[in-house]
């Protein structure tokens, strides 16, 4: 009695769950079957699922269109993405470690003032970082996009976390071996701290790759932009072409979706850990 | 970089015959090495810019002229005369950002708690319902901003054909914050569900045993068990939501693009065309930090609400 209708509660839960997930998938399916329709087939009507005809025109003329260098495009997102998670890393590793391992005077200090700065809404920083990367001849070229995100707090704080729940008998065996801080700091606690150090990587690289705003106003020129930035200038024409701008979101959603799918679980347990624990 | 590096050479060369104090000396900079890189960054990029920006709101100031006189507090009294025209805009935009705000964090608790609540048992395909709700916000709100443009097209767009609808949900009032809303909803409810998920795995099992035991009902281990055990994570859950929604710019840039007049041009929308496509950069600080007051306003409020009541 009671295993039948537990039974046919989880059959409804299934039932509801695969709904809902199939229709929450949905758009992402039309956005790349719309990327290969026809002209004329992306502004039908007539909500067509399978393309027909079936064409690659959308991604040919995008590809090769002077205006729109989208390769390009591809290629500084992909050094801005790479280059600001490898700073992240660089920068907030040793920072983290120090923080958490380390004993100092000025500790608590620095460490409440960075946290303090995660309660800062980041929109005081928009104008006086355009402002600062204008000083630094930085404007119109990929360190404006790389570099200002690492200031972060972020990265420091989760991998402090982490490097505060290791054990310390390793780095003091280490230490007795003769090993100096920068040693221990190298072979012992970084090998150990990888998943948090790859998860911060995925964290900042989606991040970066998928920044919108600040790209679109301090990156101009056609060659310097992001993905996002040169997409949305496909916005500004008066007839939008959706056969065009559906294969740019695919072009753009390939990275991130790939990323997604190899390293799904670190990304999603990445964010729900550092949720509770912000 | 450089400096880690640099560490590094001396302390291995000097290792075996290094006089005591030296050693120590070299222990004593040790820490202030490892946060150098770091602390560059964050004061380059972090503190200047907040002085800055204070600084910057007390001018006149606009990048492309030699003269930055200094107004005092001028750019902050004019935005509050709602007759000038800034003001007149900058409230239009805060009230586009409050009215997104509203509408949307309730759906964005609400929603993401029930999914939550549904994937916490144990079944298969759990973890591949988990990546599918999430997916969406993997995408960039550029992605997100075009692909819904299209599905919300009045004229082709599959919304108005599969609801049978002649609405224009990109350019008239009440319809635009629906989509808004919606499309905002599809994309990120999958980040709080997956918070809400790992705060309910959290809660210790031997909780909702001892409650059942008890005789409790579903209903009342909600309210009894589940509710207080997701305090923390829901704290922190409204907060972000409130901070994601009121700095909401793409979904307005790429779907509305502010129609109808501005109504739905949001007040990051207004700061960041204000300071780095007009180039009034001082007006753009003072706006930023009215918001920020705004903003930090509302997280004191979140947590004094969810203070008072754990004491009750």
């Amino acid at each position: 009695m009671t295993r039948d209708t537990r039974g046919l509660r989880r059959a409804l839960l299934h039932l509801v769950l695969a709904v809902v997930a199939a229709l929450y998938l949905s758009p992402l399916v039309y956005m790349v079957s719309t990327s290969f329709k026809t002209r004329e087939g992306a502004g039908s009507t007539d909500p067509q699922w399978i393309p027909d005809p079936f064409t690659t025109d959308a991604y040919r003329e995008i590809l090769g269109s002077a205006d729109s260098p989208i390769l390009t495009w591809f290629v500084n997102s992909l050094i801005a993405a790479t280059g600001h998670a490898a700073l992240v890393l660089v920068t907030a590793a040793p920072a983290a470690y120090a923080l958490a391992r380390l004993r100092f005077r000025g500790r608590n200090t620095i460490f409440t003032v960075v946290v303090a700065t995660l309660f800062v809404p980041p929109v005081v920083l928009l104008i006086p970082t355009f402002l600062i990367v204008n000083e630094l001849a930085w404007v119109d070229s990929l360190p404006a996009v790389i570099v200002p995100a690492a200031a972060g707090a972020f990265g420091v704080f989760f991998l402090r976390q982490f490097f505060l729940t290791l054990p310390g008998e390793l780095e003091e065996a280490a230490e007795l071996d003769g090993c100096n801080r920068w040693q221990i700091f190298t072979s012992v606690a970084l090998p150990l701290a990888r998943p948090a150090l790859v998860t911060l990587f995925l964290l900042s690289f989606l991040t970066n790759w998928n920044d919108f705003l600040w790209p679109i106003y301090v990156l101009l020129s056609p060659e310097s932009l992001t993905l996002p930035a040169g997409l949305g200038n496909f916005q500004g024409a008066n007839n939008i072409r959706y056969d065009l701008l559906m294969a740019g979101a695919v072009i753009a959603s390939l990275p991130v979706i790939a990323l997604y799918l190899v390293a799904q679980r670190w990304v999603i347990e990445g964010i729900s850990r550092s949720g509770l624990k912000g | 970089m450089s400096l880690l590096t640099r560490q590094k050479s001396p302390s291995g060369a000097a290792e075996p015959a290094a006089p005591a104090g030296a050693a120590r000396r070299m222990r004593r900079w040790t820490p202030y090495a490892f946060l150098a890189p770091y602390l560059t960054l964050f004061a380059v990029f972090m503190v200047l810019p907040i002085g800055f920006g204070f600084w910057t709101s007390l001018h006149e100031w606009d990048i492309n002229l030699p003269a930055k006189p200094f107004v005092g507090p001028e750019n902050y009294t004019d935005l509050f005369d709602p007759a000038s025209v800034d003001g007149g805009r900058f409230w239009t935009a805060m009230r586009a950002t409050a009215i997104f705000t509203l509408f949307s964090v309730p759906l964005l608790i609400v929603l993401p708690l029930l999914v939550a609540l549904l994937m916490n048992g144990r079944f298969r395909g759990r973890n591949l319902y988990r990546a599918v709700y999430f997916a969406p916000y993997v995408l960039g709100v550029a992605v997100v901003g075009f692909l819904w443009r299209f599905l919300l097209d009045g004229n082709i767009g599959l919304v108005n054909h599969y609801l049978g609808l002649d609405v224009q949900w990109t350019t008239d009032e009440p319809p635009v914050w629906i989509a808004l809303v919606g499309v905002t909803v599809w994309w990120t409810l999958g980040l709080n569900a997956v918070i809400f998920l790992a705060g309910l795995q959290d809660i210790p099992r031997e909780l909702h045993e001892a409650a059942m035991v008890d005789g409790a009902s579903a209903w009342r281990r909600f309210l009894a068990v589940t509710l207080p055990g997701l305090r923390p994570v829901t704290v922190f859950v409204v907060n972000a939501t409130i901070l994601a929604s009121a700095n909401m710019f793409g979904q307005s840039y790429l779907i509305t693009a502010g129609a109808p007049a501005d109504r739905t041009k949001t007040a990051i929308y207004l700061i960041a065309e204000t300071g780095l496509r007009h180039f009034d950069m001082g007006t753009a600080s003072a706006m930023s930090f009215i918001l920020a007051a705004f903003l930090m306003a509302a997280s004191a409020l979140v947590f004094g609400a969810f203070r008072d009541r754990s004491r009750r």
